[in-house]
């Protein structure tokens, strides 16, 4: 671990020698935000942290201004906190979190405050309750502590969106549990009954394991299998025969077939696939519920986005407002650093707007007065005064989400095909009994109801309805295993069906974050060049600043930012400039012709120095998965927000050849309904705001986990890792396991078609159908747990894939 | 085989007892959060303020 921060395990830059002294050893730490997170941890006796925890920290962002203290303004805090007796309790969303260990590192910085009471810190849903004593401690005390350990808390307010989740999953819980103790002891009681079938069993105990299945099946039926009948209920008042149909009706006609044959002490019992049925159905739906709720919702996404207060300006007077009492025309002034809280117009000062999150362009946008400005964007240069044209729901962000909820409207289309399949068999199984029905009344009318049943038994459970969800569940938990998780049951398959894959540029393929790719020195030192930047820099919010984070630098005065331009400053003895060759030929006279026009130039009074190369670095596994994706048959396709020449660079590089850039969410919205008219199945990827619309009208689609929480909302697959290399494993696993589920339907269909006219006929013994019933089942399930196994990587793979950190850029 | 019409609903009191313990472990949040529950054992001393 030497050439790894000690602190969040980027690696170590060459000049600046940083430690930080932890348990007496000297530790090298990459910049100065990692080392004052490490002194901090170590000074409040936290160093075990560094012992137990699983993963590097998220790396800390160097402090800018105090952006917490109108936290503590009472009409901004009011509406956030709940009380409980003479406490206060808050609720946040706590960001950056990556390991048990962070959560341990966040509770026990919370509980050493004076006036805390209580701080729960809940890893796997990023959320902390802390109860807090509001005379003796602040909350924006609280914000800033858990800011100053380098993760980004963000208030949630009072009624916590969370407890709607942990009530579902609470119930879910108790009906697995349920399904799960019921279907342990119908098991041991149909193994009885299937040997009994074979050896020859008493009737009187036969009839007595019969009974006693039915008493333990009728609760778990109740109230373990209550989601299927109210789902089939909601689709069939919808006028749809959904996913919950057929699963109703299966275990509704089973069960009945059973209780019948117990109760008239006549033909076979199927209890056991009737729970086995539903507890394997239940298993997987909690999989699927515990990752959507892992993948967040959409309001929590917006209130990330725009900020809780604003600065209002009447007169002359500034005073803080929370963002829901602004209205148009209203001015409001919007410091650098801060996000703006609503759709405006500039009106004093300029300034640059970082808008990545909602446009995709990778750099700052240049903002003079009468620019317009939209709510959520970061103001990334110097204080502006706006006037406000819109507010709350007719913002740019709030169109964006509009868009998205038309564009789940339009999502049934596909989904529907998958229900399809279910209604189709479903109506040919009721036809089918129906004939049967039809046809023994006509024979002999005494038997047509026992045959009847027969027949839907034998089509119905077990393993016809088994091959499905055994196989969908066991390649869930696979891929979540892998750090990706799947928050639609239908997303494998259309995952498997994908043809085209439509990437996001910035922060998808790229790493959105800008980096230092190459220096020019004309007469300096590279070290010495490198240090005056990154001094004058450090004044910046600008997100090009990032690029020079990690260096350390002298301290520099009478910094300017000059928006647009590039900043000024004195370092040592001389003025220097960094910035747009204009700006700093203004000091350096002409510039030298070894020094390329393109790039951010430094220079001092009358002389040129250096020029930094700097770019928006493809994520380094970008291009393996690009190519993989191509070898299994996926054409690839570059749909940005940003410049042409930096979308068309990326996919020189990456060789692909169908690009478009400068699309806003609507455009891109429309690229994938061209997309699909030409009968592509489009696999959508992307991190951003202005993603989530595509996200979610795609057939499937996958968004990074370092993005933001509204794209992972929309999306289908989130990768928790942030990293694109598990996609074609996960394309590879989808495929085996509509492989699998065709095979699995095939055999049970083929096995009820060869068994359903030999056991009408009476040609079946009992013992014989009870094996064959049996083994059926268990082919299927043993079938689809080949999918648990861990999917088999390429063989042409470079060795160790490569890790790509996320500083949790944006 | 008669020992079977006492042992099976006995068994089923059994499986209903563990039921009723599982159902009050869930309501009582103790499956809200597998993971940090194990960690606060490496913490040293107790945090200061009013015990949880």
């Amino acid at each position: 671990m030497t050439s790894a921060c000690f602190h969040c395990g980027e690696p170590l830059p060459e000049t600046p020698r940083l430690v930080v002294a932890v348990d007496g050893r000297e530790q090298r730490v990459c910049c100065l935000g990692c080392r004052a997170a490490a002194e901090l941890i170590r000074d409040v006796g936290l160093g075990d942290y560094y012992r137990f925890r699983t993963a590097a920290a998220p790396r800390p962002e160097v402090a800018r201004d105090d952006v917490w203290a109108t936290y503590d303004r009472p009409e901004v805090q009011a509406p956030l906190v709940g009380r409980d007796g003479a406490l206060a309790v808050v609720n946040l969303l706590i960001e950056g979190q990556r390991c048990a260990a962070c959560s341990w590192l966040i509770g026990e910085r919370l509980g050493r405050l004076t006036g805390v009471a209580r701080a729960n810190v809940n890893p796997a849903t990023a959320r902390a309750q802390i109860a807090f004593d509001p005379r003796a401690v602040g909350l924006a005390t609280l914000l800033r502590a858990i800011a100053a350990l380098g993760y980004r808390p963000h208030v949630l307010g009072a009624t916590d969106t969370l407890a709607v989740a942990t009530r579902e999953r609470r119930t879910a819980l108790k009906r697995l549990a349920v399904a799960g103790f019921g279907m342990m002891q119908v098991m041991m009681i149909a193994t009885a009954l299937y040997i009994g079938a074979v050896d020859g069993m008493d009737p009187v105990i036969r009839e007595y394991l019969r009974i006693v299945s039915l008493v333990v099946t009728t609760p778990v039926l109740i109230y373990a299998g209550q989601p299927f009948f109210a789902g089939a209920y909601a689709s069939l008042r919808a006028r749809h025969v959904g996913m919950d149909v057929p699963v109703a009706v299966g275990i509704a006609l089973a069960f009945a077939a059973s209780a019948w044959n117990t109760l008239t002490h006549a033909g076979d019992v199927y209890f056991d696939s009737v729970v086995m049925f539903i507890f394997l159905l239940l298993l997987g739906r909690y999989v699927e519920m515990l990752a959507r709720h892992r993948a967040g919702s959409t309001g929590e996404a917006l209130l990330r986005l725009v900020p809780a207060t604003a600065l209002r300006l009447v007169g002359d007077v500034r005073e803080r407002v929370p963002v829901a009492a602004l209205a148009a025309g209203d001015r409001v002034l919007v410091p650098a650093g801060e996000c703006f809280p609503a759709d405006g117009r500039i009106v004093g000062g300029a300034t640059e707007a970082d808008e990545a999150l909602l446009t995709g362009e990778s750099l700052p946008v240049a903002k003079g007065p009468g620019a317009m400005v939209i709510a959520g964007a970061l103001n990334s240069a110097a204080p502006v005064e706006v006037e406000l044209t819109a507010v709350g729901q007719s913002t740019v962000v709030a169109g964006i989400v509009r868009l998205l909820e038309r564009a789940q409207t339009e999502r049934p289309r596909i989904a529907r095909l998958a229900d399809r399949a279910a209604t189709w068999f479903v109506t040919r199984v009721l036809v089918g009994a129906a004939l049967v029905a039809a046809l023994w009344l006509l024979i002999d009318p005494s038997r047509a109801f026992e045959a009847t049943l027969a027949v839907l038994v034998v089509t119905c459970p077990c393993a016809l309805s088994l091959a499905t969800p055994t196989a969908i569940t066991a390649a869930t938990a696979t891929l979540a295993r892998a750090g990706l998780l799947v928050t639609r049951p239908d997303a494998l398959e259309s995952l498997a069906h994908a043809d085209t894959v439509l990437f996001d540029k910035t922060g998808t393929l790229s790493l959105g974050r800008p980096r230092l790719e190459g220096v020019a020195v004309r007469g300096i030192a590279r070290e010495s060049a490198l240090a005056i930047a990154a001094a004058l820099e450090r004044a910046s919010a600008h997100p090009l600043a990032q690029a020079f984070e990690a260096i350390a630098a002298p301290p520099a005065s009478e910094v300017a930012v000059h928006p647009g331009a590039g900043i000024e400053g004195r370092v040592g003895a001389s003025r220097y400039r960094i910035g747009s060759p204009a700006f700093v030929g203004a000091l350096a006279g002409p510039r030298p012709v070894e020094l390329a026009e393109t790039g951010v130039h430094l220079g001092c009074q009358g002389a040129w120095l250096a020029r930094f190369e700097i770019g928006d670095a493809l994520r380094p596994d970008a291009e393996h998965v690009v190519r993989e994706l191509e070898s299994l048959g996926l054409a690839p396709l570059i749909a940005s927000g940003d410049d042409p020449v930096a979308v068309r660079r990326a996919a020189s590089s990456l060789g692909i050849q169908r690009w478009h850039a400068r699309l806003l969410p609507a455009d891109k919205l429309a690229l994938l309904e061209r997309l699909r008219a030409g009968g592509a199945r489009v696999l959508a990827v992307g991190d951003g705001v202005n993603d989530a619309p595509t996200l979610r009208a795609a057939s499937v689609s996958l968004a990074l986990g370092s993005g933001s929480a509204l794209a992972q909302a929309s999306a289908d697959l989130v990768a928790l890792r942030g990293e694109l290399a598990t996609l074609p494993a996960a394309v590879r696993l989808a495929r085996r396991t509509t492989a699998i589920v065709r095979q699995n339907l095939l055999w049970s269909a083929a096995y009820n078609l060869v068994a359903l006219p030999l056991a009408a006929l009476g040609w079946v013994p009992p013992w014989l159908a009870a094996v064959g019933m049996s083994a059926s089942s268990l082919l299927v399930v043993l079938n689809a747990l080949r999918l648990a196994r861990p999917p088999r990587r390429a063989s042409a793979r470079p060795a160790a894939p490569i890790v790509v950190r996320e500083a949790a850029a944006t | 085989m008669s020992i079977i019409f006492v042992l099976i609903p006995l068994g089923l009191v059994l499986v209903g007892f563990a039921l009723w313990a599982f159902f009050w472990a869930v309501g009582d949040g103790q499956f809200d959060d597998l993971e940090s529950p194990g960690w606060s054992v490496l913490s040293d001393d107790a945090p200061p303020g009013p015990p949880r």
